[in-house]
C-alpha cells in the first residue's frame, strides 16, 4: 500500500483474510519509543526534571511509589494479584493484532509491572524470585516500561474478555505515574498538560485567537445558511457552558461538530457558551494516571462554571474527557453529586437539577429530538453512507442517557435521525468490543506513528468490509483523539482521509435552522 | 540536537522544530522544507508567510480553517480548501508547514 509519507518508516500491516492470532515476532517494537520529557516540561507540572545520576535512588523511588499506589488503589494490587495467565486476552489488543510483538499481549504488558511486583511486594518472591517470575526492577525494565507502558491506549478492550475483569488500562497508568514521579516522562503527554495549565487547552490557543476563530465561524456558517449562528465565548449567565476538546477549533474535521453544536443550540434556543478558562475538555492527567494533574485540569471547569454562572455543563465530542466527565466530575469537582468542598457546595447549588449534571452532547441533542425540538432535512446527508465507530472510553468508561448500553444507542439514534445511509460494522468490532482507533491514550503523537497505523489494523478490516459491501463513505465518531488519529492512518490503508467525521458534523449538515420556507 | 545553515547553527528539538522562533529566516525556512522533501515555490511561500503573520499576531499558528479561508481569498476559491494544503505539505499543513515556517508544532488531539 502507498504509504503518504515516504520519509518515516511506517508501515500497514496487509489485511488478514480472516481475523487469525498473529504468529509472534518477540521484540518486534521495542524500538518504537516515544520522546522522553525534558527537565524542563517535568517540572513545570511538578515532576522531577530527569532520573537521578545514582541508580539506587531511583531503584528506591520507583518502588517506594509503587508500594503506594498499591496502598492507595486496591484494584491495582487485586489485578497484579489475580491473573491466573489464562490467555483469554492475548490476541484482543489492536496493537498484538498490529505488530505481533508479544509484549503487546495485554497479559504480558501487565507482567512486566507484575513480575516487579512480586520481587518486593509477595512472600514467594522475595524469597523464590526465579520460581514465580519475579524480577529486580533494574534501568533495563524501567526503559522496557516506558516503551511498552507507551504503546498502550489505555481502551481496555482485553478487559471485557478477561474472566477477572483485570483492567490492564489501570496497570498502564500506574506504570506511567510511577515513570513521571522518578523524572521520565513521555514528552507529548506532559507538554500537554503543561499547556493546559499555562494557557487554558492542550493545543496552547490563547484567548483571542479562539475568539477570532469563533469569528470566523460565525462569518462562514451565514455564508452558508444565511442565519445568524452565533458561538460565544465567555457570556455571562448563559443556561449551558459547553466544554469541548481544544482539537475542535482548530482541525479538521473536527470544527465541523462544533459547528454542529452551535446550530443545535440556535435550533433549540438554548443560550450557550465557550469559556476561554474551561477551554479544554481533554483530561491527559488521566492517560499518566496522575490523580493531582487529573483533578487540577478538572477544576479549570468548575471554576469557569461559577465564574459564569451557568446552570448546565454540556461535554463536546471527545472520548477521553466523556470517561472524565462522567466518571470522575463530580468527586473531583462537584459537577454531579459527591464532593463537598465549599465551591463544589456552591457549584452543586447552581446548576440545574432537572438536567443531568454533566450531559453529553449526544445526550442533548438526542432529548431535543425526542422532545420534537430540532427538525431535519435527512436528504441533505443523502450523498453519504454512514457506519459509526464507538470510542472506546465512552464505550467502556461510561453511559449515556438512563439505561446501560445508552452510550451506544444514543449517537446511532442521531445519526439515523439526521441521515438515511447506515450500516453496521461487524459485531465483534463495535458497541463493548469496539476497537481503538489506534492513537488513544496519549499515543497520538508523530513518533509513535508506526504503532498507530499497525493498531489501526482491526478497525481498518471492519471498515473495509462495509466499505466493500455497503459503499460506507463516511465514518462517523464523537472523539477528537480517533477523529485526528483516522485522518492520518486512513491513507496507509488505501482511504481518503475526509472518510471521517463527527456525528455533530452530520447533525450540521441536516438541521433546520428556523429559516427554512 | 542542531542544524546548520550557511555556517551557523540553529537549535531545533527531536522533531526538528526551531527552539527560538526569533532564529527563524528565510534561508533557514528553505533548509527545513529540504529536510522534510518539499520543493518550495511561490504557493508554499504564501502559506508559510500567513501563518507567520498570523503567528505575530495570536502567538498560535491559525485553525486550518482559518487558513483555507485565507488562501482562498487570496489565491481564488479552487484553492481555499485542505486538500490543496496537503498537496503543499503532504504531512499535513498544520505539523509540517509550521515545522518549515519556524513555528512549535500544535499540540493536542489534532
Amino acid at each position: 500500500m502507498a504509504a503518504p509519507d515516504a520519509k518515516a518508516k511506517v508501515e500497514a500491516p496487509a489485511f488478514r483474510e480472516f481475523a487469525t492470532v498473529p504468529a509472534i515476532q518477540p521484540d518486534a517494537t521495542e524500538n518504537i519509543r516515544s520522546y522522553v520529557a525534558s527537565d524542563k516540561i517535568q517540572e513545570a507540572i511538578g515532576f522531577p526534571g530527569k532520573l537521578a545520576e545514582d541508580w539506587r535512588e531511583t531503584h528506591d523511588k520507583a518502588i517506594g511509589r509503587m508500594g503506594e499506589l498499591l496502598e492507595r488503589y486496591r484494584s491495582l494490587k487485586v489485578y497484579l494479584d489475580a491473573c491466573v495467565h489464562c490467555g483469554a486476552c492475548t490476541d484482543k489488543c489492536h496493537y498484538f493484532i498490529g505488530t505481533n510483538d508479544p509484549k503487546n499481549m495485554p497479559v504480558a504488558r501487565q507482567d512486566l509491572m507484575r513480575s516487579v511486583y512480586r520481587r518486593y511486594f509477595t512472600p514467594a518472591g522475595k524469597w523464590f524470585p526465579s520460581l514465580v517470575g519475579a524480577r529486580d526492577l533494574t534501568r533495563e525494565v524501567l526503559d522496557e516500561w516506558f516503551t511498552y507502558y507507551w504503546q498502550c491506549s489505555e481502551c481496555r478492550r482485553c478487559s471485557v474478555f478477561c474472566p477477572y475483569g483485570i483492567d490492564t488500562a489501570e496497570i498502564t497508568m500506574a506504570g506511567r505515574e510511577i515513570l513521571d514521579s522518578v523524572g521520565y516522562g513521555q514528552k507529548y503527554s506532559n507538554e500537554i498538560i503543561g499547556k493546559v495549565h499555562k494557557i487554558g487547552n492542550n493545543l496552547g490557543l490563547p484567548g483571542p485567537a479562539l475568539e477570532d476563530t469563533l469569528n470566523g465561524l460565525e462569518e462562514d456558517v451565514k455564508e452558508d445558511t444565511d442565519v445568524d449562528v452565533k458561538y460565544p465565548l465567555d457570556v455571562q449567565g448563559a443556561e449551558v457552558l459547553l466544554v469541548t476538546p481544544s482539537a475542535d477549533f482548530f482541525a479538521e474535521p473536527h470544527i465541523e461538530s462544533l459547528i454542529g453544536y452551535g446550530k443545535v443550540f440556535h435550533a433549540a434556543g438554548i443560550s450557550w457558551t465557550l469559556s476561554t478558562k474551561a477551554s479544554e475538555a481533554g483530561n491527559f492527567g488521566m492517560f499518566i494516571g496522575n490523580y493531582d494533574q487529573l483533578r487540577k485540569i478538572a477544576l479549570r471547569v468548575r471554576e469557569a462554571a461559577l465564574e459564569l454562572g451557568v446552570k448546565r455543563i454540556v461535554v463536546g465530542e471527545c472520548g477521553h474527557a466523556w470517561r472524565v466527565a462522567y466518571a470522575f466530575w463530580n468527586t473531583l469537582t462537584g459537577i454531579g453529586a459527591g464532593a463537598n468542598d465549599p465551591f463544589a457546595v456552591e457549584l452543586q447549588k447552581q446548576l440545574d437539577p432537572h438536567y443531568k449534571q454533566p450531559s453529553h452532547i449526544c445526550e442533548v441533542t438526542w432529548d431535543l429530538i425526542q422532545a420534537g425540538r430540532l427538525k431535519f432535512d435527512k436528504e441533505a446527508n443523502d450523498g453519504r453512507i454512514i457506519t459509526f465507530h464507538d470510542s472506546c472510553n465512552v464505550a467502556r468508561a461510561s453511559r449515556m442517557g438512563d439505561y446501560p448500553g445508552g452510550q451506544f444507542d444514543i449517537p446511532r439514534n442521531i445519526i439515523k435521525a439526521v441521515a438515511n445511509n447506515y450500516f453496521e460494522m461487524a459485531p465483534d468490532t463495535t458497541r463493548e468490543k469496539t476497537f481503538c482507533c489506534g492513537g488513544g491514550g496519549g499515543l497520538l503523537t508523530d513518533e509513535l506513528l508506526d504503532i498507530r497505523v499497525k493498531g489501526a489494523l482491526p478497525r481498518m478490516e471492519a471498515l473495509k468490509r462495509v466499505v466493500d459491501d455497503h459503499g460506507v463513505n463516511f465514518m462517523a465518531t464523537i472523539c477528537a483523539i480517533c477523529k485526528a488519529q483516522f485522518t492520518k492512518v486512513l491513507p496507509y490503508y488505501g482511504f481518503k482521509m475526509g472518510l471521517v467525521g463527527g456525528v455533530h458534523q452530520l447533525v450540521s449538515t441536516a438541521i433546520h435552522l428556523g429559516n427554512e420556507q | 540536537m542542531a542544524i546548520e545553515v550557511n555556517g551557523k547553527s540553529y537549535e531545533v528539538d527531536e522533531e526538528g522544530y526551531l527552539i527560538n522562533l526569533g532564529d527563524w529566516n528565510e534561508e533557514v525556512g528553505n533548509f527545513l522544507a529540504q529536510q522534510e522533501g518539499v520543493n518550495m515555490t511561490d504557493q508554499h511561500w504564501e502559506v508559510i508567510n500567513f501563518l507567520r503573520d498570523y503567528y505575530n499576531e495570536f502567538q498560535i499558528a491559525p485553525a486550518v480553517r482559518v487558513l483555507t479561508k485565507a488562501i482562498g481569498k487570496k489565491l481564488g476559491p479552487e484553492k481555499g480548501n485542505s486538500q490543496y494544503l496537503y498537496e503543499l505539505f503532504p504531512y499535513g499543513p498544520a505539523k509540517q508547514a509550521c515545522k518549515i515556517a519556524g513555528l512549535p508544532k500544535p499540540t493536542g488531539c489534532v
